[in-house]
């Protein structure tokens, strides 16, 4: 069973928000037709996003850190939109893992979104039905885009390397990899939705040094305490000849 | 949670009109045992006639929440797993019970197809206000469930929101029967307004537990399993959004804690104590006025109740949308 996701590297994201336009270029030019935009460049622009950028402030003043937090669906193997949804837009895909809406079948009742803790879903204010990540699923299968383009805008955009794209139930996956051996971890674990996407934590690197690896125990000049010098034979050639 | 006014008239409506119907075919029962004189057919088909109106009322109040209204028809097709998809078959299958109960007793069709071991005659109305009851039963849990089965939603979370919109519903119907009562039955008006009294303060009793629950629960999200850091303290810096979003619109009623605060105190009075007062008021003076004051006033209150379970309930992705910038 193939489960795409993306891993999302807290470590690495500078909260640029490329992948936030860039998923919004691409979603928005696609066959389900243009996302919400309200006033775009006016007072209080609001729209829909399928991915968005937060920043929170860990820690009190002056030793605080501040974590980007790009924020889309997390395509919940469990996921608790699906069977809310009373018309079957909302759906799984069993092929590879990805949550829909089928955007023809949606009443716009909003129920999803109740059902999702993340708030991962919102309502299209123009078409009035449920829209989503669908981690471009017009584009990762995309055979007409090079095999090293089909994968999400969002993984595309991202000038740091900070998003992952692959198959977490494929073990020697690169995101298998990233989640198992640099701490991968899912969000509100407590509500058993078992989340796809995994975020990699902020990570500092630090070696532990002793003293006793600074300076040799059984330095032999520690032991003599005196730098041996040459026995004194007078002027050397450098002394006498002036070339 | 931001309240919406179709959801809050949805629910209230169709719950007062099931809650006529039952209290109609409650003293139906009580005559076909004898235990009070024969109801007279055109108070029942008053009463389900009423009833079928208040649950139009509701279906229509529920088209307004839709954002693709015509396609409302799709959404009987999920009943397996969706409490909403099954409300939306059993709201309808109710409305034509209580149609063809209401035309039974109005062409005074009401032939009996048989005797039960006591003697006592089965009459046709009492099988087809048999099936409405457990439709109308099966309504109420449907309607209910749709918030009680959202488990993120902790304060809908309990089945003292099943009891609670059974009893709400059935209380401001049998309130309804007794005004009704008053002008087209006053011998029938004490029964409704003694079971109607019984049934509020009833409700009385359990929407009080679940505020006291309510106001006990503990969040099991927090900002640290929000976003998966283990630091007492974090901040919200920006949510990615100057100018709102859906999830900033949908998910928070914007109003303050006193407003909230007022809002519960005023329907724990209007839908509750006034009710009762004004319901055992009028079992000794029969008086019809007194009887619909106290429907109007019960109406707003359960309104105004309505109105806080939706402002209450606090969804676990506010901790995403905390502060703007």
């Amino acid at each position: 069973m193939t489960q795409l996701a993306l891993v999302i590297d807290l470590n690495v994201c500078v909260g640029c928000h490329a992948c936030v336009t860039s998923c919004k270029e691409w979603n928005t030019s696609g066959a389900a037709g243009p996302m919400f935009d309200d006033n775009p460049y006016g007072k209080n622009p609001t729209g829909t996003f399928f991915n968005r950028v937060q920043s929170f402030e860990i820690g009190q003043y002056p030793s605080t850190e501040t974590v980007h937090f790009p924020k889309s669906c997390l395509h919940c193997e469990e996921p608790p939109c699906v069977p809310v949804c009373p018309t079957g837009a909302s759906y799984k895909r069993k092929e590879d893992g990805i949550v829909l809406v089928d955007y023809d079948k949606c009443i716009g009742c909003k129920y999803c979104s109740w059902a999702c803790p993340y708030g991962a879903r919102e309502l299209d204010e123009d078409q009035k039905v449920m829209k989503k990540c669908t981690l471009c699923v017009d584009r990762i299968y995309d055979r007409k885009l090079p095999e090293a383009e089909r994968k999400p805008a969002c993984v595309r955009a991202c000038p740091t390397n900070a998003r992952l794209f692959g198959d977490i139930h494929d073990p020697d996956s690169e995101v298998s990899h990233a989640i198992r051996e640099q701490g991968g971890y899912a969000l509100m674990p407590e509500w058993g939705t078992s989340p796809a996407n995994h975020y990699l934590p902020r990570r500092k690197t630090t070696i532990r040094i002793h003293e006793d690896e600074l300076e040799r125990a059984d330095n032999p000049l520690r032991i003599d305490s005196e730098i041996p010098q040459p026995a004194d034979l007078g002027p050397a050639l450098d002394d006498v000849a002036s070339w | 949670m931001h309240p919406a006014f179709s959801v809050i008239f949805l629910t209230t409506l169709i719950g007062a009109g099931q809650g006529l119907f039952l209290a109609a075919f409650t003293a139906e029962s009580y005559a076909a045992f004898g235990l009070l004189p024969a109801v007279a057919p055109s108070f029942l088909t008053l009463s389900s006639g009423i009833a079928l109106i208040l649950m139009a009322g509701g279906l229509t109040a529920s088209f307004f929440h839709l954002g693709r209204p015509e396609r409302a028809w799709r959404a009987a097709t999920q009943w397996r797993t969706s409490w909403l998809s099954r409300e939306v078959i059993a709201l309808p299958a109710f409305m034509g019970a209580l149609f063809l109960y209401g035309a039974l007793h109005f062409y005074k069709i009401n032939p009996v197809l048989g005797h039960l071991p006591s003697g006592a005659p089965i009459e046709l109305s009492a099988v087809i206000g048999s099936a409405a009851t457990l439709l109308a039963f099966v309504l109420f849990v449907c309607t209910a469930m749709i918030y009680a089965g959202l488990r993120f939603l902790r304060e809908w979370h309990t089945p003292l929101t099943v009891i609670n919109y059974i009893l709400l519903g059935g209380a401001s119907g049998f309130t309804l029967a007794a005004a009704l009562a008053a002008f087209a039955l006053p011998d029938f008006a004490p029964f409704f307004a003694g079971w109607a009294v019984i049934l509020t303060l009833a409700g009385l009793v359990s929407r009080t537990a679940s505020l006291i629950r309510n106001a006990r629960l503990k969040p099991k999200s927090t900002p640290q399993t929000a976003i998966g850091i283990k630091h007492p303290r974090i901040v919200q810096k920006t949510q990615g959004a100057m100018g709102g979003s859906f999830n900033t619109r949908e998910f928070f009623h914007g109003q303050s804690r006193a407003v909230l605060r007022s809002v519960k105190w005023g329907f724990l009075f209007t839908a509750f104590l006034i009710p009762t007062i004004l319901l055992s008021a009028g079992l000794s003076m029969e008086a019809g006025g007194v009887l619909s004051l106290a429907f109007v006033i019960q109406y707003l209150g359960l309104l105004a109740e309505r109105w806080f379970f939706f402002a209450q309930a606090n969804h676990p992705q506010n901790l995403y949308y905390q502060a703007v910038s």
